[in-house]
């Protein structure tokens, strides 16, 4: 179950965006140098069975639910981080458009949100020093375990931000963290278990299908531009939540004013200058109080000022949108319909 | 996740779909791909408490299935299966907003109860937005209309490969889990410590056939570049699409119709 549009703003779904095409960008041009021709049928392939084994469930021992593989830290140990990548967004990709399973807007946060953390921050950053380059059965587990977990409660908590940062949700946010931490804590214990469990397989069954994936790359090779690219990402997106959360209360110094002289601001002292200087600031500020000129007012404030102000919700237009909303659904199924016989017809 | 029994003839079914001969099948693949994603950017960027502004964009999922021939029930059975994730996060915002925010002939509406319908109504736009793409279009012709949209050669041969080798895999791991359920009545998935050999045996015959597949390849002649054959022209009438609908979905954005066409009545009574 991935994100849904129905849950994002056009700003979030667009950072992300931007942030997984700059990723994809970067994964080609790094595949294309290093020309290794066996690596396009492997990963279309490997996609494939990640596609396929998500849709076999085994059951948890000792609650008798189900789970099912993720597989992003399987294709960052066979594939390296940016094949695991592509190939994480194909199988992403191709879930939205069959099977409607995450959005299309929303499939720039679902490719972050699972395959960033495992591929450019977990693989290498966990799991590859603690298996090392001659893994035993024991640093297999270890790592993968710590790599799966980790990389799963950072891509929970990037819905959790993305879906704050949207505003469509009412969720508040200790509520929401303490709902899908925990759950993803227990998927990934189980996630865990299964990479574990294919990875010590392949390496008793064929041990050299890991030295080949990992003697592809240098071992201290950790380029830090995926990295950086993610953060900023998630920059944009707290630094949205940010600005939401401040935008309501009086800063520090106006606090403070108000405590010892009862105004928020300081006039300023009558006299020409300052009066032209005011008037030429107006003209120009185009975001006075980091809000909006019109009388709307914008996404991001307080609760109470949009009871007052918001303009559509009064007693006239609700009606007339109930008479009109009807009316609408009922043409729009009428060309349906006409629509529907013409086409039989021809 | 979806049941595999029943993932092939899923995605057989919109396969099927995609390959008929309406005109709206024979419109441009870039033309669909841009008004679906205006479309769905268009719905996302009304604020939490639009219901009624939502509705003519109504007309644009109507219209295709309409003109593509495409049964209304397969994109319901879809949204039906993939709706818990918005319903589970949407049904606290009755909860948490409880300021009343409208009467409906003496019951009082509260802001939370709107915002989570506005939820609803996205979701089912959107995700059947999605759906239809793919129904209209095929998804080859979206693949090679990403690529003429400058997305990464890389990315668009995954995709092609990915879908190519998706009912091959599909089948096996079908076959796996079918020879499991005979030899195990009464169980509701694989036991764990079996899992991880079920898997494990599905990826190296995964990593065989990846090498068999390279071989051939390069029995054919591959050299490492892979070409593309796409064939298709952007038309006066495909202009048309992506412009009549763009209009349409800027008039729904910035002009609440509904409340319009309800006060034109109200005038009239």
């Amino acid at each position: 179950m991935h994100m849904a549009d129905a849950l994002i703003s056009p700003a979030v779904g667009g950072a992300m965006w931007l942030a997984t095409a700059g990723l994809t960008v970067y994964c080609a041009s790094k595949l294309k140098n290093q020309a290794d021709d066996n690596r396009v049928p492997l990963m279309g392939v490997l996609g494939a069975f990640i596609f396929a084994a998500q849709m076999i469930n085994f059951t948890i021992p000792a609650t008798g639910s189900s789970g099912h593989l993720g597989g992003g830290m399987i294709l960052a140990i066979l594939l390296g981080p940016q094949a695991a990548f592509l190939t994480m967004a194909s199988v992403l990709t191709v879930q939205a458009l069959f099977f409607g399973d995450g959005g299309l807007l929303a499939l720039g946060c679902n490719i972050f949100n699972l395959g960033f953390w495992p591929c450019f921050l977990a693989y290498p950053f966990i799991y590859k020093p603690i298996a090392g380059r001659n893994p035993t059965p024991r640093r297999i587990f270890l790592g993968a375990s710590l790599a799966a977990i980790i990389g799963l409660q950072l891509g929970a908590f990037s819905v959790v931000l993305e879906t704050l940062a949207s505003g469509i949700s009412e969720l508040p946010f200790t509520t929401f963290v303490l709902l899908m931490q925990p759950i993803h804590l227990a998927i990934g214990i189980v996630e865990a278990l299964v990479t574990s469990a294919v990875v010590i397989f392949v390496w008793r069954a064929r041990p050299e299908v890991l030295e080949l994936a990992s003697s592809g790359r240098k071992f201290g090779d950790f380029s830090l531009r995926p990295v950086l690219i993610g953060l900023v990402a998630v920059a944009l997106v707290t630094g949205g939540i940010l600005a939401w959360f401040a935008s309501a209360h009086p800063d520090g110094l106006e606090w403070a004013m108000f405590r010892t002289s009862g105004k928020e601001e300081l006039g300023p002292p009558a006299d020409a200058i300052h009066d032209n200087l005011a008037r030429v600031q107006e003209q120009t500020a185009f975001l006075p109080d980091y809000g909006f000129k019109s009388p709307a007012e914008p996404e991001g404030t307080a609760q109470a000022a949009e009871a007052e102000t918001w303009p559509s919700i009064s007693a006239g237009t609700s009606v007339s949108g109930i008479i009109g909303g009807t009316m609408v659904l009922i043409l729009a199924s009428c060309i349906g319909l006409i629509l529907r016989k013409l086409s039989h017809s021809t | 996740m979806v049941n595999i029994d029943t993932a092939l003839v899923s995605i057989g079914g919109l396969n099927e779909l995609a390959s008929q001969g309406t005109i709206i099948h024979r419109l441009d693949p870039r033309a669909k791909l841009i008004t679906t994603v205006m479309f769905i950017v268009t719905v996302v960027s009304f604020d939490k408490y639009a219901v009624s502004a939502l509705l003519p964009l109504v007309l644009y999922p109507v219209v295709l299935t309409a003109l593509g021939n495409i049964p209304p029930g397969a994109i319901t059975r879809k949204l039906l299966i993939v709706s818990p994730f918005a319903v589970l996060i949407g049904i606290f915002n009755p909860y948490f907003d409880q300021q009343i925010l409208m009467h409906l002939g003496g019951v009082p509406i509260s802001g939370g109860l709107i915002s989570f319908t506005s939820i609803l109504l996205r979701f089912v736009l959107t995700v059947s937005a999605a759906l239809i793409l793919v129904a209209i279009t095929g998804f080859e012709a979206v693949c090679l209309a990403l690529e003429r949209l400058k997305v990464p050669r890389a990315f668009v041969v995954q995709l092609l490969f990915l879908y190519r080798y998706l009912f091959v895999l599909v089948e096996e791991g079908l076959r796996i889990r079918r020879a499991y359920a005979l030899r195990s009545p009464g169980s509701t998935g694989v036991a764990l410590r079996v899992y991880g050999s079920l898997s494990g045996q599905l990826l190296l015959r995964t990593l065989n056939r990846a090498q068999r597949i390279h071989q051939a390849m390069l029995c054919r002649g591959f050299d490492g570049r892979i070409r593309l054959a796409r064939s298709f022209q952007f038309a006066a009438r495909d202009e048309f699409f992506v412009l009549a609908w763009g209009l349409f979905f800027l008039l729904a954005r910035l002009y609440n119709l509904p409340v319009l066409m309800g006060v034109m009545v109200e005038g009239l009574l």
